[in-house]
């Protein structure tokens, strides 16, 4: 979550401990879209999600009183959704975060498509169609790989971070990461490229 | 269009430098390397831009209000629903 949602809005961290709901509302009304959607990217269910969304505020709620401010205020609320979620998941799919990354290390990697596509222009980029293909790329990555992705790539957090939260090792979530990357760049160079030949033989 | 690119091993190389997590020799070591290999710049640039893109708030959707009101009406918070909207 980006530290700005939160600075901005200057929520004061003693009058949510001193149960002020005035500034409770406030957090949530700053932070609930973010969590929702993280939690959404990760179960990849609406109703999941939504239960997420309570039980991370619930828990927040009762966790204020004992937080003591080591990590921002931000980042303490993330970590409480995304292992709310991540609880959740692992309830649903017995296998989610295998403690060895071999079974499907070697798996064989495509050839990789070589276009550069980086030269078209934003609003072709992040047309609606095209945000559209790249929520769908994402969708279909594994849940061990998308994971690592969202909260690496798309949420910012460091690989440090990622690590800390999912209980990998560094270099698992390096190559998770990898593999991640590999897979969406492709998935978006077949589809860019095609946009690109188009515009190139306009 | 698709083929394998000779370098595939430096894709890890390239995503690491991209994390900046490559150790400096090596960082100039690659940097040496894609200015030479058009295959190479090409992923680099490919996968750094697939990156940017997932980081725009562009792709950021609003909380739906059903989900919202159902938020504030668990948390007792229903009164300061009604003040936002």
């Amino acid at each position: 979550m980006s530290e700005e949602t939160l600075n901005n809005s200057a929520i004061s961290l003693a009058a949510l401990k001193a149960g002020d709901r005035t500034e409770f509302a406030r957090l949530v009304d700053a932070t609930s879209n973010h969590i929702y959607h993280l939690a959404l990217k990760i179960l990849r269910d609406p109703q999941d999600a939504e239960d997420v969304l309570q039980e991370s505020y619930i828990k927040a709620m009762r966790a204020l009183p004992e937080f003591e401010g080591r990590s921002s205020l931000s980042t303490w609320l993330y970590r409480i959704a995304v292992n709310e979620a991540l609880m959740l998941l692992r309830k649903r799919r017995v296998n989610l975060v295998p403690v060895e990354e071999e079974a499907d290390e070697d798996d064989e990697q495509p050839g990789m498509v070589l276009t550069d596509w980086v030269g078209l222009p934003e609003d072709e980029l992040l047309s609606a169609e095209s945000r559209q293909r790249l929520e769908a790329a994402v969708d279909t990555l594994p849940d061990t790989l998308r994971i690592v992705f969202m909260l690496r790539d798309m949420e910012g957090l460091s690989i440090k971070e990622t690590a800390e939260l999912l209980k990998l090792s560094e270099t698992a979530v390096k190559t998770r990461l990898l593999r991640a990357r590999l897979r969406l760049r492709n998935e978006l160079s077949v589809y860019y490229g095609e946009r690109f030949v188009e515009k190139s033989s306009e | 269009m698709t083929e394998k690119c000779k370098c595939q091993g430096l894709a890890s190389s390239i995503s690491e430098y991209l994390d900046g997590e490559l150790p400096p020799e090596l960082c100039a070591e690659l940097e040496q390397h894609m200015s030479e290999c058009e295959n190479c710049s090409i992923v680099f640039n490919t996968m750094h831009k697939t990156i940017d893109l997932y980081r725009k708030p562009e792709l950021n959707h609003p909380l739906p209000d059903d989900i919202k009101s159902r938020l504030y009406h668990r948390l007792h918070l229903d009164d300061y629903l009604v003040k936002k909207t």
